[in-house]
């Protein structure tokens, strides 16, 4: 039995399993009552999986839950709600074809009778939007809104019914204006003094030292420390987010990188977002050849958007581009793999592979204009290079024409990265590309970066991972909220910069 | 004054179909004579509650992201085992059992919301496609409906006076010079709108058609709304088998063979978004309009039917061209 007078719900070790990964495992957790209780981590390191399993969305593997001194145990998101617990995702879940006050009454619906009281609905969505300041007419669709304004749909639909006693905010700044952040805040507070408690889920720390009470900090989905705001200082949480105990080995260079020529360089390039802003402002790089260089940044800052300019897939984008010394005018996919350049992409399961074909298939794919002999395929020429890129890479497989889910995910991603060296490229673009897979199999990743580096391939790597990016990259660059925000080089590179300079773009009224 | 000219495109769009039926009854009226005669008209308006009837339960399937290839099949089945219950009784243990007429149509009307039932627990329940549930469906009834008479139709079904089940006739006959059928499309449609504007359940159905996933985060059970929205279909398809079959006095099994198409056409017409999530009855009843006009007029003025169905097939592409226009504009005009 748990009882403290304090604590609305209290998680006891909960394990989360998915196939191939444990996002959670033996977490507990105290949700303090009348607070803001704030939950930090990387990318990935289990904060919106326990979430979801407050909020009912999903159901723990194994561990126990405690409210008001009594074991819960939420099969669906009706339960937790029976339980007052609320909750406001990280993407938008709201309806886009349906109005402002549908989208805000959605299963608490008031009626007369059997019919809908709509009357009491634009009342009282009225209402719930005057208490958050945002006077958007209710009778909008949901769908012509800005994020910002759907943000407060959002957040309006959890103020629907007066039983709410917690309030679980999974991110809830990243699309909002400065200003917008002001309001929300004031709402939290008067949230508190009514008695409800807050989960607040954000990458934005100089916000969690505002608005926050207590801390919790997760990384690689266990629990690593708690601590009252009061105590504590921005380091602190910075060096409890990464940790210290997973080191890679940092390579050895032997090109001159100093006096190697650029290959790659991009000035003042723009990417604009549906409905108003940059999701690229003015970003300027440039790359060496042989040179391994580093993108880091929070989820959300425009790295992967920087990738698809590049690839073709963002024609909308504007800025100056060189390439190998002459101005480049990007083209379609087919058009700059023709160029030279290739794409690691970030899902593997969805961008990366075609479930369907087998390895072989998977690694010729984007090559396969090169094994044609008039209309038909060459196949002894294109299995012979997969055999080769086989060997190169250490790709583990028993038969290349089994099915490519038969693959270690490790193996999958080398395969992925064997289609794109297919291509011959000049310059690798690399999207996280040690995500999901093991220790193990990450520190083969990085050697093959390093190797073909070596050989004077080009390659930039996006990295959420701190230690990764530092142990593998010669030069990074941070991106943040879109906008370029640090050259780290050398000794510049240290773990506080990286961080630092990755909230720096983040405008959240104060200077950041 | 650019802004102008948009909203007035807009409101062109939003209201197109009703234009285009204006249009259409203007155009036939000249180009036929016979057109705006009452006869011609109550012909038109049984048609129109043929397609239209089905086009109801079609837009509540299609709001939800699904399609119901089985209606016309199971015109055909209703169709069958009406007459058959009529004209043969049902024998059960050698002794034979005549229904009256009224009992006859619940019987019926359940059917369809049973064979709905079935579609509906093959998409939810075992995740097949829609459009594949409901073309297995749409086979096994079609063939349920030939076996029911080994492929013989059910000619002169009128009832025995001493059974006690004469009257199905009176759905296939005009009331006060209207057909009954437009009626019950009347009834129906009006039911259909309020359900889908004025209670909570229709709410759940264009939330489960605009975006699954926050339906059911937001609680909603969208396996019960699918179900419920194939049940629909299937009990509007009961109507028409009814109805058809009262108005041939017959049932053939192969009655309403290829009736869905009609219906998707309608909908379509109507502004319901395959995609889903959007959709109204109001559409739907003109889009049902459209299409019997045009069936009908064209007709009327010795159109072949094989150009008819190339006019068919072009206007339904063209309504679904229009609509993305429409809705591209309308998000530039969001921006």
């Amino acid at each position: 039995m748990f009882d403290d007078p304090n604590v609305v719900l209290h998680c006891e070790k909960i394990d989360k399993i998915y196939p191939g990964t444990k996002a959670l495992d033996q977490v507990s957790f105290d949700l303090l009552k009348g607070k803001v209780n704030v939950l930090i981590g990387e990318n990935g390191a289990g904060k919106s999986t326990l979430m979801k399993m407050i909020a009912g969305i999903e159901q723990p593997s194994a561990g126990k839950m405690y409210m008001d001194g009594e074991e819960v145990f939420f099969k669906d998101t009706n339960a937790a709600r029976a339980r007052g617990i609320g909750i406001i995702h990280q993407e938008l879940s709201l309806f886009p074809n349906l109005t402002v006050y549908q989208n805000i009454f959605m299963c608490h619906e008031k009626k007369k009778g059997i019919f809908l009281d709509d009357k009491k609905h634009l009342e009282g969505a009225r209402a719930i939007l005057k208490r958050l300041e945002h006077e958007i007419p209710p009778d909008t669709l949901v769908g012509d809104l800005r994020v910002g304004q759907q943000q407060m749909v959002e957040i309006a639909r959890n103020l629907v019914e007066n039983d709410l006693r917690v309030l679980i905010m999974d991110e809830p700044t990243s699309s909002l204006s400065a200003a917008e952040v002001k309001v929300l805040f004031k709402i939290m507070r008067e949230l508190l003094e009514q008695g409800i408690s807050i989960v607040y889920i954000s990458h934005r720390l100089e916000e969690i030292m505002e608005i926050g009470d207590h801390v919790t900090i997760l990384r690689d989905g266990k629990y690593v420390a708690d601590a009252d705001i009061k105590d504590i200082t921005l380091s602190w949480i910075v060096e409890n987010m990464v940790g210290k105990n997973t080191q890679y080995h940092r390579f050895q260079r032997s090109i001159d990188l100093k006096h190697a020529e650029k290959v790659l360089e991009f000035n003042h390039i723009y990417l604009p977002k549906t409905g108003g802003g940059w999701l690229l402002d003015d970003v300027s790089m440039y790359l060496k050849k042989g040179e391994v260089l580093g993108i880091y940044g929070l989820l959300g800052a425009g790295r992967s958007e920087l990738f698809e300019c590049l690839m073709g897939l963002r024609p909308e984008h504007t800025g100056e581009i060189t390439y190998q010394g002459k101005p480049m005018r990007v083209g379609g996919v087919a058009d700059q793999l023709k160029k030279g350049f290739a794409l690691v992409p970030e899902d593997r399961q969805r961008q990366g592979l075609v479930q369907s074909l087998d390895i072989c298939k998977n690694a010729s794919l984007a090559s396969l204009e090169s094994f044609r002999r008039g209309l038909l395929m060459n196949y002894p020429a294109e299995e012979k290079a997969v055999d080769a890129q086989i060997q190169d890479l250490h790709i583990k497989v028993a038969d290349k024409h089994l099915p490519i889910l038969s693959l270690s995910g490790g193996n999958q991603q080398k395969v992925v990265i064997a289609k794109g060296l297919m291509t011959q490229p000049t310059v690798l673009l690399m999207d996280e590309p040690s995500r999901g897979i093991d220790i193990g199999a990450k520190t083969e990743v990085f050697e093959i970066i390093h190797e073909f580096s070596e050989r004077g391939l080009s390659i930039i790597v996006i990295s959420s991972e701190l230690k990764e990016i530092m142990a593998i990259a010669d030069r990074i660059y941070v991106l943040s909220n879109g906008k370029c925000t640090a050259e780290l080089e050398g000794d510049g590179i240290t773990e506080d910069n990286l961080v630092r300079a990755s909230y720096a773009g983040l405008g959240t009224g104060k200077s950041a | 004054m650019k802004k102008n000219n948009n909203q007035l495109l807009m409101t062109l769009l939003k209201g197109r179909t009703f234009i285009v039926l204006i249009i259409l009854v203007i155009f036939f009226s000249f180009a036929s004579s016979s057109f705006l005669q009452p006869s011609t008209l109550t012909m038109v308006a049984k048609h129109v509650a043929l397609y239209g009837i089905l086009a109801l339960g079609m837009t509540f399937v299609i709001i939800t992201g699904g399609i119901d290839l089985s209606v016309g099949s199971v015109v055909g089945l209703v169709g069958m085992l009406a007459g058959g219950l009529i004209q043969e009784g049902l024998t059960i243990g050698g002794k034979t059992i005549y229904f009256s007429v009224p009992a006859i149509i619940v019987i019926m009307l359940l059917t369809g919301c049973l064979i709905g039932l079935i579609n509906g627990l093959i998409v939810t329940k075992l995740n097949v496609a829609a459009f594949i549930a409901t073309l297995g469906t749409m086979y096994v009834c079609r063939g349920l409906a030939n076996l029911r008479s080994n492929g013989a139709t059910f000619s002169k079904i009128a009832g025995y006076e001493g059974l006690g089940n004469v009257g199905l006739k009176a759905l296939g006959t005009n009331w006060l010079n209207i057909p009954a059928g437009v009626y019950v499309f009347a009834v129906l449609a009006v039911l259909a709108a309020i359900l889908l504007k004025r209670t909570s359940v229709g709410w759940h159905i264009l939330a489960v058609g605009g975006n699954e996933k926050s339906a059911r985060l937001s609680g909603i059970k969208a396996d019960r709304v699918k179900i419920l929205v194939y049940m629909i279909s299937g009990f509007c398809a009961a109507w028409i088998g009814l109805i058809n079959t009262a108005q041939l006095s017959a049932a053939h099994p192969a009655s309403g063979d290829g009736w869905e198409m009609n219906a998707i056409a309608a909908t379509v017409l109507g502004g319901t978004s395959m995609a889903g999530g959007s959709g109204t009855i109001v559409g739907t009843i003109v889009g049902a309009f459209v299409i019997g006009v045009i069936n009908d007029g064209m007709t009327m003025c010795g159109v072949s039917e094989f150009w008819q169905k190339i006019i068919r097939g072009v206007v339904i592409i063209l309504a679904v061209v229009i609509d993305q226009t429409q809705r591209n504009l309308q998000n530039k005009m969001a921006l």
